[in-house]
C-alpha cells in the first residue's frame, strides 16, 4: 500500500510534471517545488493562450539580462541563436512542442492488455480449482432427452423450435 | 480587467448576416447591428495601434483575437507586431506568427499568404518566422 503510493508520487513529480502544465516553481526555475502557488499568474502552455500571463523564466541571469537589454535595440541586430534564446526565454514549448504527442498510449494499452491477460489466468485458475462438477443434466444424454422431451411437448411449434423439426421424417428440417 | 474595446467585441461580434424573409414568416433574428469584416479589422487594428499599449493589453488582445473562430488578418498581425516592437518583446511577435498557422488548422495555404503579406514589417522589425528560427517543427 504504501509502495505503491510511492511509485504514484515518484511518477507525479518525473513524469507528469513534465506533461502537464507548468508549476510555478517551473516558471521561476528553482528546485522542483510541490506547492503551486495559484495566487499568483502562472505560466502556462496552451495553443489557444498563445502570449501566457507570465514568461517562463523568471530570474535571469546576468547574461540572460544583458540579451534582454539588446531586446530593446533594432532586432535587425540579434543573431538566429540569440532570438531563440529569447524566445526560449519567454516560452518553455513551441507550438510544434505543444502540438506533439507521445508514445504514452502504447504504454496504457499494453498494461490494458497485461492486466487483462492476467484476470484471464486468474479465471482460468477460478475455474478449474474453484468451481465444482456442472449439473449433470448439462451432459450430452441428459440434452439429449432433454430435446426429445421438447419436441414432444411441441415447444413453440409456430415459429420457433418444434417448428425447426420436422415430425414427418422425425428430422431436423 | 476587460478593457471597453474587447468587451464591445465580445458583445457585439456576429459574423453571420441575419436573414429577412417575407413579413408572413417573421424570424425571431436579434436586431442587434452585425458588425461587417472590415469594421472588425479596423477596430482590431485600432486596439493594437494604441502608443501605450501595455504588455497585459497585448497579451489579452492577442489571446482574445486567437479565441476567435477566424485566423486574423494580415493587417491586424501588423498591428501587433508593431506593438511586440514598441514593448520590446521578440519572443511574442515569433509566438504570434506561430498561433497565426495553429489557427489555421487544415487551411495550409492561409499562413503562406500571412507571411508573404507579412513579409516587409517582418524584414523591417527584424522579426524571424518560426521556420526560420527551426521551431516550426519538433
Amino acid at each position: 500500500m504504501l509502495a505503491s503510493r510511492a511509485l504514484v508520487r515518484g511518477l507525479q513529480s518525473g513524469f507528469w510534471r513534465r506533461v502537464s502544465t507548468s508549476s510555478a516553481a517551473w516558471a521561476a526555475h528553482t528546485h522542483d517545488v510541490d506547492v503551486i502557488d495559484c495566487s499568483v499568474p502562472q505560466y502556462n502552455n496552451r495553443l489557444d493562450t498563445p502570449l501566457p500571463d507570465v514568461p517562463f523564466v523568471r530570474n535571469l541571469s546576468a547574461e540572460q539580462k544583458k540579451l534582454k537589454e539588446k531586446e530593446k535595440g533594432s532586432w535587425t541586430q540579434l543573431t538566429k541563436e540569440e532570438k531563440l534564446a529569447l524566445y526560449r526565454l519567454t516560452h518553455e514549448l513551441s507550438y510544434a512542442e505543444m502540438r506533439q504527442g507521445s508514445k504514452e498510449w502504447m504504454t496504457v494499452l499494453g498494461g490494458i492488455f497485461i492486466f487483462l491477460g492476467f484476470t484471464g489466468l486468474l479465471v482460468w485458475w477460478q475455474r478449474v480449482y474453484v468451481y465444482g462438477d456442472v449439473p449433470h443434466t448439462l451432459s450430452e444424454e441428459s440434452v439429449a432427452q432433454q430435446t426429445q422431451r421438447m419436441i414432444d411437448m411441441r415447444v413453440n411449434p409456430v415459429h420457433g423450435f418444434s417448428h425447426k423439426w420436422d415430425y414427418e421424417k422425425k428430422q431436423w428440417k | 480587467m476587460i478593457s471597453a474595446a474587447v468587451m464591445r467585441g465580445i458583445g457585439t461580434l456576429t459574423r453571420t448576416r441575419a436573414a429577412f424573409t417575407a413579413p408572413l414568416a417573421v424570424r425571431c433574428y436579434s436586431h442587434a447591428k452585425v458588425e461587417t469584416d472590415e469594421e472588425f479589422d479596423s477596430r482590431w487594428v485600432t486596439y493594437f495601434s494604441k502608443p501605450d499599449l501595455d504588455t497585459w493589453e497585448l497579451r489579452k488582445g492577442m489571446n482574445t483575437l486567437i479565441g476567435y473562430d477566424l485566423v486574423p488578418e494580415p493587417k491586424i498581425l501588423d498591428s501587433a507586431l508593431r506593438a511586440c516592437r514598441r514593448l520590446n518583446d521578440l519572443a511574442s511577435a515569433i509566438r504570434i506568427l506561430e498561433a497565426v498557422k495553429d489557427k489555421s488548422g487544415p487551411h495550409k495555404e492561409i499562413y503562406p499568404y500571412v507571411i508573404q503579406e507579412l513579409r516587409p514589417t517582418l524584414q523591417e522589425l527584424g522579426i524571424s518566422t518560426p521556420e526560420e528560427l527551426g521551431i516550426h517543427k519538433v
